[in-house]
């Protein structure tokens, strides 16, 4: 796309100056939406991951707990370094682009889904405070002897609880931040921004150590549904050699498409079956 | 030693297709076919410029009527 633009800019020589500030303001609006996205997603994945750790700490032990995060980390990381550098190195950009569009489609049609079912009253609201509390429940009912408070001791089942919550929503960050990244040439940009979500949620989950239930994870699924719902068919199209209309200011009008289908299908579904609202059911380590 | 390595990586595909796949196994081939679409429209701005999203749009209405009629069950 981008070898294209500047073909096109050298061709027509005295617009140049025209098609730079055009080219700019497509750079510029696709990268707002890049680092929404990422943040967005970071954030409510991190809170997720958060619940799962704070709920693994103060019923199993926080030494194994924040030991299952660690190890979870170091995982992501070392997967990151065998996949996904490779990934990028020697598959051609458009075969990549295709990959990410895929893999994009695949994530951000499934939170699209769920945030139409959860908006229209077909399926319960995410609820970090229901799923503490049955988290919790569960890893000390499974022993009668498990600690209440303890601070040094080791527990197997604390380390895997956490280690499991972090590395599943882990997964998720690493795709929308590998897969956002590099089929913008933005990896650097993608990383900080999750980065700062990681900051952010860690710090307002160490000062006020609990989960953050107050964060509209709801609301935010939705959005960065449609973002990754649209990026993945931007770059399904580009990878496959589509050219779209306004390059990349096609994605805010895909995005907004797929506003408009939402609010059409929560409208529609919602005259369906009226239910009573749903209560609030952990989902554990629901995506 | 090999059948734990064996038994290794098949976990891990496990998790792969379930991460990817899971209940909604309508998205995986929503994906398939905009991506076979894609490459058969790709000489056709208009039309891609249409029928990807547009397909995109209804694979996900079609798949949350299934979920709402799965839920009302």
């Amino acid at each position: 796309m981008v070898i294209t633009a500047d073909t096109t800019a050298a061709a027509y020589g005295r617009a140049g100056g025209h098609y730079r500030g055009q080219r700019s303001a497509m750079h510029t609006s696709s990268t707002i939406i890049l680092v929404l996205a990422v943040f967005g997603a970071s954030t409510v994945e991190m809170v997720e991951a958060l619940t799962i750790v704070v709920a693994a700490g103060v019923s199993r032990g926080w030494r194994s707990a924040l030991e299952g995060a660690a190890a979870a980390v170091l995982v992501l990381a070392f997967l990151v370094a065998v996949l996904g550098v490779p990934l990028v190195h020697y598959v051609p950009i458009d075969t990549l682009r295709v990959i990410v569009g895929a893999l994009l489609l695949v994530l951000g049609l499934s939170w699209l889904r769920k945030a139409i079912l959860r908006a229209s009253g077909h399926k319960a609201l995410h609820d970090e405070d229901a799923i503490y509390a049955t988290t919790v429940r569960e890893l000390q009912s499974g022993d009668p002897e498990s600690p209440q408070s303890p601070t040094r001791t080791r527990d197997g089942v604390g380390f895997a609880v956490a280690f499991k919550g972090v590395f599943l929503e882990g997964t998720e960050v690493v795709l929308i931040v590998v897969s956002l990244g590099t089929s913008q040439h933005r990896l650097g940009l993608a990383a900080l921004a999750a980065a700062a979500a990681a900051v952010i949620v860690g710090t307002v989950g160490v000062l006020v150590s609990r989960q953050l239930s107050e964060v509209p994870e709801n609301t935010i699924k939705l959005v960065v549904g449609i973002m990754l719902t649209s990026f993945g068919v931007f770059w399904v199209g580009e990878g496959a050699g589509v050219h779209w209309p306004g390059s990349d200011l096609a994605i805010p009008v895909l995005a907004a498409f797929f506003v408009l289908v939402m609010a059409g299908a929560v409208s529609y579904l919602k005259t369906q079956a009226p239910t009573p609202p749903l209560e609030s059911t952990p989902t554990s380590v629901e995506p | 030693m090999k059948q734990r390595i064996r038994d290794a990586l098949k976990a891990f595909g496990h998790f792969w297709v379930d991460f990817l796949i899971g209940d909604t196994p309508e998205f995986a081939l929503a994906t398939l076919v905009i991506i076979g679409l894609a490459l058969l429209l790709r000489h056709h701005r208009l039309a891609a410029t249409i029928v990807l999203p547009g397909l995109t749009a209804a694979f996900l209405l079609a798949s949350a009527y299934r979920g709402r009629r799965r839920s009302a069950d």
